[in-house]
């Protein structure tokens, strides 16, 4: 049995009164979505706030709205409801898989998809009790000096564990956050920073409101491969979004690739260009060349109970089945 | 400090004074005394505490009391009618798909979703709607038979008062096939479980 501590629950009617509430409350309060994240780290006592705000009764967080443009999918949409839309379906089949393979069913009907941006990284020594983590003297990340993972270290390597995070970055999305200060936008790809104790450039006081995506182009290709020990319910131990557009069938106009779970943020790979532009996605080379750049810029740690070197030798397998898939793939288009 | 939430369970409004940093499971376990709903681990790992909120599967142990509010819960408890099981509880029964028991409340609230959007599932579609679900007693393969075979004898019910009242019924699909599909002292049922214990 995991008991909370006491709050108190919020829920305003409308975002300027949920952001009133965030900016008047300062540190004491905590936006709530879903809270499949955040209720299990408030009983481990990794948060305590004393207030809540409920944000999943916000018309202005809910819907996907499609552009001539872009897709924009309020963030308090849940990540079952992205799975299954059509939209997200036809235009980014790899988003549809990442959201849709998300922990289990009900954790999917619950959370949404600003609250898997703003998900919390994972490692071995935090997400434990109160109780486990006194034991062991706390964590560099929670209460504690000491990081358990490095030992020498004092910048926090939990591991961001979000699903669709890697696969907006392959995809140009954007962010839209707002706060009673006023709103902005900011590229998933700059989203995240790298550090483990607070790994997104999101402020205390400021929501997540939409996350929007630019239609897809001609040739489009999308894949995301998730490593992990169970088919459901685990955290990714690793995890490979791939886009690529083609010419043709398969030449290589553009690709990006981004692997994560690994770290404290998703790691876009660097120097695709020479290996993969204008050559087939299916030539042996062009595989082995990303797969081998992939290796060389990913280097795990035990931020998880699993061995760090199995992880790293999966990444360069993960990535040939994401170029795999790519070459496969039916080109999708708006 | 305790304050009173109107939930609305298995059809019921049943106001709960409860404390107001409670969720859902605590409401229903503490304040209510519907321990059908079970508390396993307590943070999203395992399925136990599944109930249906507004007809979808959801974590009764990560979901706010005041989440629930004003929307409809569907428990364990509301499964079963006067003298007759629902026929996915029969189907357990039947299959011996319940070993210690402790999952099959939150197995049995997936699977009546499921059933309830898709009639006549596949065995890959009935595996992952119970996907989220833990069976530590690792009896899965009864688990999946016995959500096969409620579908059959829904669908066989339906296709029986189909054609014998037209339909006329005004109850839940559901509930109007579980009393036609219960035929629990049926020579066939019976030889089935006498099979199975």
């Amino acid at each position: 049995m995991l008991r909370l501590a006491p709050f108190r629950y919020h829920r305003p009617r409308t975002l300027d009164e949920a952001l009133g509430l965030l900016a008047e409350k300062g540190g004491e309060a905590l936006p709530i979505a879903g809270g499949t994240d955040l209720l299990p780290n408030m009983k481990h006592r990794l948060v305590a706030p004393a207030e809540l705000v409920a944000l999943k009764q916000l018309a202005e967080l809910r819907g996907v709205d499609e552009s001539d443009v872009a897709l924009s999918i309020g963030a308090c949409e849940t990540l079952s409801s992205v799975a299954r839309d059509p939209r997200v379906r036809q235009y980014f089949p790899s988003l549809a898989r990442a959201a849709g393979s998300v922990a289990g069913p009900q954790l999917r009907n619950m959370g949404t998809l600003g609250g898997n941006l703003c998900l919390d990284t994972r490692c071995t020594y935090y997400n434990q009790t109160y109780f486990w983590r006194k034991a062991l003297g706390f964590c560099l990340k929670k209460d504690g000096q000491v990081c358990h993972v490095t030992r020498v270290g004092k910048k926090c390597v939990a591991a961001h564990s979000a699903d669709t995070p890697p696969v907006l970055m392959t995809l140009g999305a954007t962010v839209e956050l707002a706060s009673a200060a006023g709103r902005r936008t900011v590229p998933v790809t700059e989203f995240f920073v790298a550090d483990g104790v607070a790994n997104t450039v999101r402020r205390p006081g400021e929501l997540v409101t939409r996350i929007t995506i630019p239609l897809p182009g001609p040739g489009l290709r999308t894949s995301y491969q998730k490593l992990r020990q169970r088919n459901a319910i685990d955290f990714p131990l690793l995890s490979v979004a791939a886009a690529a557009e083609l010419e043709g069938d398969d030449v290589v106009r553009d690709l990006r690739v981004v692997v994560s779970a690994l770290g404290s943020r998703p790691r876009v790979l660097t120097g695709l260009e020479r290996i993969a532009v204008g050559r087939r996605i299916t030539d042996e080379d062009v595989i082995e060349g990303v797969a081998e750049r992939a290796f060389q810029q990913c280097h795990p740690l035990a931020n998880i109970t699993v061995d760090p070197d199995w992880r790293r030798a999966m990444v360069p397998v993960y990535v040939r089945r994401a170029l795999a898939e790519l070459a496969g793939a039916a080109a999708v288009a708006a | 400090m305790h304050e009173i939430v109107t939930l609305v369970v298995n059809r019921d409004v049943r106001p709960v004074g409860v404390p107001s940093h409670y969720t859902l499971l605590e409401a229903l376990r503490y304040g209510l005394g519907l321990t059908g709903t079970k508390q396993g681990c307590d943070k999203g790992d395992c399925g136990a505490c599944t109930v249906l909120l507004d007809g979808e599967p959801v974590l009764s142990c990560l979901t706010p009391v005041w989440e629930a509010e004003g929307r409809e819960v569907r428990t364990v408890e509301g499964l079963a009618g006067p003298g007759r099981l629902h026929p996915l509880q029969d189907a357990f029964d039947v299959c011996g798909a319940a070993q210690c028991g402790f999952c099959t409340p939150g197995i049995l609230m997936s699977a009546v979703a499921l059933l309830e959007r898709n009639p006549n599932p596949t065995r890959q579609e009935i595996r992952e709607a119970l996907a989220g679900n833990l069976c530590r007693c690792t009896g899965y393969t009864k688990i999946l038979d016995a959500v096969e075979l409620a579908a059959a004898r829904i669908a066989e019910a339906a296709g029986a008062s189909g054609s014998a009242s037209a339909g006329g019924q005004g109850g839940r699909p559901g509930e109007a096939v579980a009393a036609g599909a219960r035929a629990p002292e049926g020579p066939d049922t019976a030889g089935e479980r006498e099979g199975g214990a």
